[in-house]
């Protein structure tokens, strides 16, 4: 899939490193991670955007890498589940997975994690959702029905739903008591 | 994946020149719709243009009204201040479509331009006019649940798929292109085709032109708009019927009216008809109904779709009911 000898030269940025490597126009931001940098973390699932298992940050915002050309996103901040660690400590989403069962296969779960990481943030930027009842009024409660809504474009077929929901709240709760 | 070349354009007149001195070339957005059909061989491009760099600004206009930056990404568009208190329609239109993974990838003039989710047009086996023409529609005589029933085509029965462009039929918005015979404004009503015999040309764009911005005039009606999507799930499934409209009311009569249908045609389909018969109207549940059934008598179901025009006049009175209660006592 990446060029051999072919292709352009490009840097990206993941986890706050810099890498350097050959890709044809072709090769999506997922298949460069995995493929190209090693970082298996980061899942192909149904590779056209239906199930969110290759969900990374870019600069904060969470996307789906499969729908993404790895050109586009050169010199742009890229966050993957190996990111996440701190000096060996889970970030306290990961943590929160553990505690609250919110997987059982483990596939869909570095998806899961860097979307709600994205989600927390969108939530707190006041960027409305489909449950809101009043766009201009904005999200009041990080209530499940919010958080099952903002979190669907992420799949769980063993269907880990329930842990994953306290999972989030019980983050986000923590970081606004903080 | 075909293979392509690859650049990014740092302003419009690049774009623009790249794309028409090279063959085959496309714009490229978000990629959110583009990527996918490339990788399964439906478009091949030789050469892409990467223009999620141009103007991604959304200002305010003199007189009340917004412009959209083409390159803008639809959650931008959503949580923006203007937007959500002056057209929330829009805002909510668009957070009802894709996910937001989607929503923070894919642009404003990509979401324009997205291509149907007709199940014949992705099976490369299956015969398709859009895809391939001269092979024929296999939705017409197939399963065709999701499929139009409004402005269709011996040809072509496919629905154009966006929520974002249903609320921007409803806001009179104007489509800003531009290409090296230089820039013109197209209405939202005249952006998208119905299919006729061309399925396979979804909009009036030119060749080599670009989207540069999308304007919203001043439309104040709109601060009592809503957006109400009818789907097989509840979150991230496309329309099977969506309505926007913004309504007005006076002394418990319609004063001013906009309203708008997903899901139901190859374009957003503005209901020009209904708001003819609302406009002056007593708003009363009596005048909704009579509008949408005005609305949906050329409306033409299917083995599977016919569900779609009781669905459609339900979802118009229901909505302008809901504004109805709304905006009366303003």
């Amino acid at each position: 899939m990446l060029g051999d000898g072919g292709g352009t030269t490009i840097s990206l940025r993941v986890n706050g490193t810099r890498y350097d490597l050959r890709v044809e126009p072709r090769v999506s931001l997922l298949d460069a991670l995995r493929e190209g940098l090693g970082l298996t973390g980061t899942k192909k699932g149904c590779n056209q955007g239906a199930c969110g298992a290759c969900t990374v940050l870019v600069d904060g915002r969470r996307i789906n890498a499969c729908l993404a050309l790895a050109m586009v996103y050169q010199d742009r901040e890229i966050t993957t589940i190996e990111g996440l660690v701190h000096d060996g400590e889970l970030h306290p989403l990961q943590a929160a997975f553990i505690e609250h069962d919110g997987f059982q296969c483990g596939y869909c779960t570095p998806g899961q994690i860097l979307s709600a990481v994205g989600m927390i943030e969108e939530f707190r930027d006041g960027m409305p959702s489909a449950v809101a009842d009043d766009v201009a009024a904005g999200p009041a409660e990080f209530s499940s029905s919010e958080i099952r809504e903002r979190m669907s474009g992420n799949i769980c077929r063993c269907g880990a739903y329930n842990g994953i929901v306290e999972a989030v709240r019980q983050t986000f709760e923590g970081e606004a008591a903080r | 994946m075909k293979d392509f070349t690859y650049a990014r354009a740092e302003n419009v007149a690049a774009a623009i020149d790249l794309v028409s001195r090279t063959q085959g070339a496309r714009y490229l957005g978000g990629g959110t719709n583009l990527v996918d059909l490339m990788r399964e061989g439906i478009e091949r491009p030789d050469a892409l243009v990467d223009v999620t760099q141009l103007s991604h600004r959304i200002e305010e206009l003199d007189g009340g009204g917004i412009r959209i930056g083409a390159a803008a990404n639809n959650a931008a568009v959503a949580n923006h201040r203007l937007v959500r208190e002056r057209f929330p329609f829009l805002s909510q239109a668009i957070v009802f479509g894709a996910s937001a993974q989607i929503r923070n990838a894919a642009t404003v003039g990509g979401n324009l331009m997205q291509r149907t989710r007709c199940y014949y047009f992705y099976d490369q086996a299956a015969g398709c006019n859009k895809r391939t023409p001269g092979t024929g529609c296999d939705a017409i005589g197939g399963f065709n649940r999701i499929h139009a029933v409004l402005g269709t085509s011996e040809h072509c029965i496919a629905t154009h798929p966006s929520d974002m462009c249903v609320a921007l039929a409803a806001s009179d918005a104007v489509v800003q292109v531009e290409s090296g015979q230089g820039a013109r404004r197209v209405p939202i009503v005249d952006f998208h085709r119905l299919p006729g015999d061309m399925p396979e040309v979804d909009t009036n764009l030119r060749p080599g032109e670009l989207i540069t911005a999308v304007e919203l005039p001043a439309l104040p009606l709109a601060r009592n708009s809503m957006y109400r999507k009818m789907r097989d799930r509840s979150s991230y499934a496309f329309a099977l019927v969506s309505v926007a409209a913004a309504l007005r009311i006076h002394d418990g009569g319609i004063q001013d009216v906009r309203l708008a249908l997903g899901g139901v045609a190859q374009k957003p389909w503005r209901a020009f008809e209904a708001e003819g018969l609302l406009r002056g109207a007593e708003a009363t549940q009596e005048t909704f109904q009579r509008a949408a059934e005005a609305e949906l008598r050329s409306a033409k179901g299917r083995a599977h779709n016919a569900f779609k025009i009781e669905l459609a006049k339900r979802t118009i009175v229901s909505v302008l009911e809901r504004l109805a209660g709304n905006g009366s006592t303003r």
